[in-house]
């Protein structure tokens, strides 16, 4: 039994150990070399030192993909997290009829899954026919009679031939993830919103405290690690955003680069290019922009604690 | 405030009408996946939405059809293999990944052993590692190996994530009292026997939730399957819809038919286990 005990943890480990080890730290050790290699194909290759970092940064579809992933990264964190948050906030209200309906019907988006949202908003962000321009058509007749902002309004046809996926990607990709997302950060902000001290609020209550004194003053401190954990994971998964833009946009990217993103520039180079190198040098790009706001997180929330 | 559960004042109303303009532009896409899928392609260039005419509840029924899934399952697409692989490939790499994180993460929570600190170290430092990092020198790997286009390529670097070890540490240290195992080692159970016996069962929401999460995980998963995988007839539906989307490109009835079909059976299965997802979700937001 003893001898059972002593053996037991490892034996437990060792799956996961394994595992681990052949599929992921193999691969890790072997990006260092790789990054400095320019391969033919995935047996031959040849040294060619630092040359895909310096290739990077010279390189001006590689800083188009950089910042076409920060604006995405923006669209997140300042359009995204605060509908989240607000509609978690409403969803909390005790008086509010249906509660459960609305917020496993803002979580749905989820369900159809990253793949399938991409393919749905292709067709749906598409020119004349798709559903968005059509919408938006239909709304601009209805107020083009209207002094003032009627002669303001462009055209049906003009409307009905807006480029969103050809030169809109940027606006499009934000808007497709803000429908698919919003509802899932939902989820996390009304688990948080569970934590806030009743009393404190009922305090600041009777001191005549508004609500939106209320909501900085109480709310928002009593929620602040789950809020800081939701921005940090909301930032990590942006700057990973690939499928979305490399189903939905035409060639994977829009016109003139518009919709590329940092890892669909890596897949793009790695696999329809085929040099593994160059692909692997963006791969630590990628890890150094990830590390970065990773730590710039962990200052902003220790400065904020002290004071 | 006064006792009364609903007072109707003016904000309240507000509030519910933002609640429903919000449910309508949720829910109008979903609604438009489900009409596109069943129109003709005449139905698709007349009606933007609902094809509206003087059939019965003012629906032009002849501008609906079944037949874009028809096609779907006849035609070289051959959408029926790619459910099947994807449920194939979806349901082994939950049931591994698991089992797989459930033993380690019990392990590395409940009991003693020499190199703990080590692992749990080990854990935390891989859950920082990202994964457009590992795409190209996975790939070379894989091909080293022998394993490309192959579902061991594509299932066994998916089995062992290491958040789902910490999720199952950390759910272990809040629900597996020690004492319990302790009197369960007295009675003589061997230590796989406490596991599966007494910690599995206690671990439940937990393992609901990461069934959920790993299968979703791979339902979705495209990067993967369109590296490793190079056979048409070994793809799973994310795969394959992006394929119809590129020589189908504009067939939008049979693409969201088949968008149709591959979502079905995650929201179904979803649905049916949402409480232990909803919790899972949750309880780990809470700890974060």
């Amino acid at each position: 039994m003893t001898k059972d005990t002593k053996v037991a943890p490892y034996l437990f480990l060792a799956p996961f150990l394994v595992l681990f080890l052949v599929f992921t730290l193999v691969p890790l050790f072997q990006s260092v070399p790789l990054a400095t290699q320019h391969t033919f194909g995935p047996d031959a290759s040849i040294d060619v030192g630092m040359e895909k970092f310096s290739r990077a940064f010279g390189d001006p579809r590689f800083w188009t993909a950089l910042r076409n992933t920060l604006v995405f990264t923006a669209g997140s964190v300042l359009i995204q997290l605060p509908v989240a948050l607000a509609l978690a906030l409403v969803l909390n209200r005790k008086h509010i009829l249906g509660r459960g309906v609305f917020r496993l019907l803002f979580f749905s988006p989820q369900l159809v899954g990253l793949v399938f949202v991409a393919v749905l908003a292709m067709v749906m962000f598409q020119k004349q026919k798709g559903l968005v321009n059509s919408i938006l058509a239909g709304g601009a007749d209805l107020i083009r009679g209207l002094p003032v902002i009627g002669g303001w309004l462009p055209s049906k046809s003009e409307i009905l031939g807006i480029p969103w996926l050809e030169t809109l990607a940027m606006p499009a990709l934000i808007i497709t993830a803000l429908w698919m997302y919003a509802g899932f950060n939902m989820i996390y902000f009304l688990a948080a919103l569970q934590n806030v001290p009743k009393e404190l609020e009922e305090a600041a209550m009777i001191d005549g405290a508004g609500p939106i004194r209320r909501f900085f003053a109480v709310t928002l401190p009593s929620i602040k690690p789950v809020a800081i954990f939701v921005v940090l994971l909301s930032v990590i998964g942006s700057i990973q955003v690939f499928e979305l833009a490399y189903i939905m946009l035409p060639e994977g990217m829009g016109l003139q680069d518009s919709g590329l993103t940092l890892v669909t520039y890596l897949f793009k180079n790695g696999f329809e290019i085929g040099d593994l190198g160059y692909a692997t040098a963006i791969g630590w790009l990628i890890a150094a922009l990830l590390s970065v706001a990773a730590i710039t997180q962990r200052i902003l929330n220790r400065s904020e604690v002290r004071l | 405030m006064n006792g009364k559960r609903f007072s109707i004042s003016i904000p309240w109303v507000l509030v519910h009408l933002l609640l429903i303009a919000v449910s309508i532009v949720v829910i109008v896409p979903l609604l438009y996946l489900v009409i596109s899928a069943f129109k003709t392609e005449q139905g698709f260039l007349e009606h933007t939405f609902i094809p509206i005419g003087e059939g019965a509840l003012g629906i032009d029924w002849s501008q609906l059809t079944i037949r874009q899934f028809g096609r779907l399952f006849e035609s070289e697409i051959g959408i029926g293999r790619a459910l099947v692989n994807s449920v194939f490939l979806s349901a082994t790499t939950a049931v591994l990944a698991t089992f797989i994180c459930a033993l380690a993460g019990y392990a590395s929570a409940a009991l003693e052993f020499k190199g703990k600190r080590a692992f749990e170290w080990l854990v935390l430092a891989a859950l920082i590692i990202p994964p457009p990092l590992l795409i190209a020198p996975s790939y070379q790997w894989l091909h080293t190996l022998g394993l490309l286009d192959s579902y061991t390529g594509l299932i066994l670097p998916a089995v062992a994530p290491a958040f789902g070890v910490f999720l199952f540490r950390q759910a272990t240290l809040q629900s597996v009292p020690k004492s319990i195992l302790e009197a369960a080692r007295i009675d003589g159970l061997g230590e796989f026997g406490i596991f599966l016996v007494i910690a599995l069962p206690m671990l439940r929401p937990m393992v609901g939730a990461f069934l959920i999460i790993t299968f979703l995980a791979m339902w979705n998963n495209f990067i993967g399957p369109q590296i490793v995988l190079q056979s048409a007839e070994k793809q799973p539906l994310s795969v394959v819809i992006y394929q119809t989307q590129t020589a189908y490109y504009s067939d939008y009835g049979l693409l969201m038919a088949g968008t149709l079909v591959s979502i079905l059976p995650v929201a179904a299965l979803f649905l049916f286990l949402q409480r232990d997802f909803i919790a899972g979700l949750s309880s780990g937001a809470v700890k974060g």
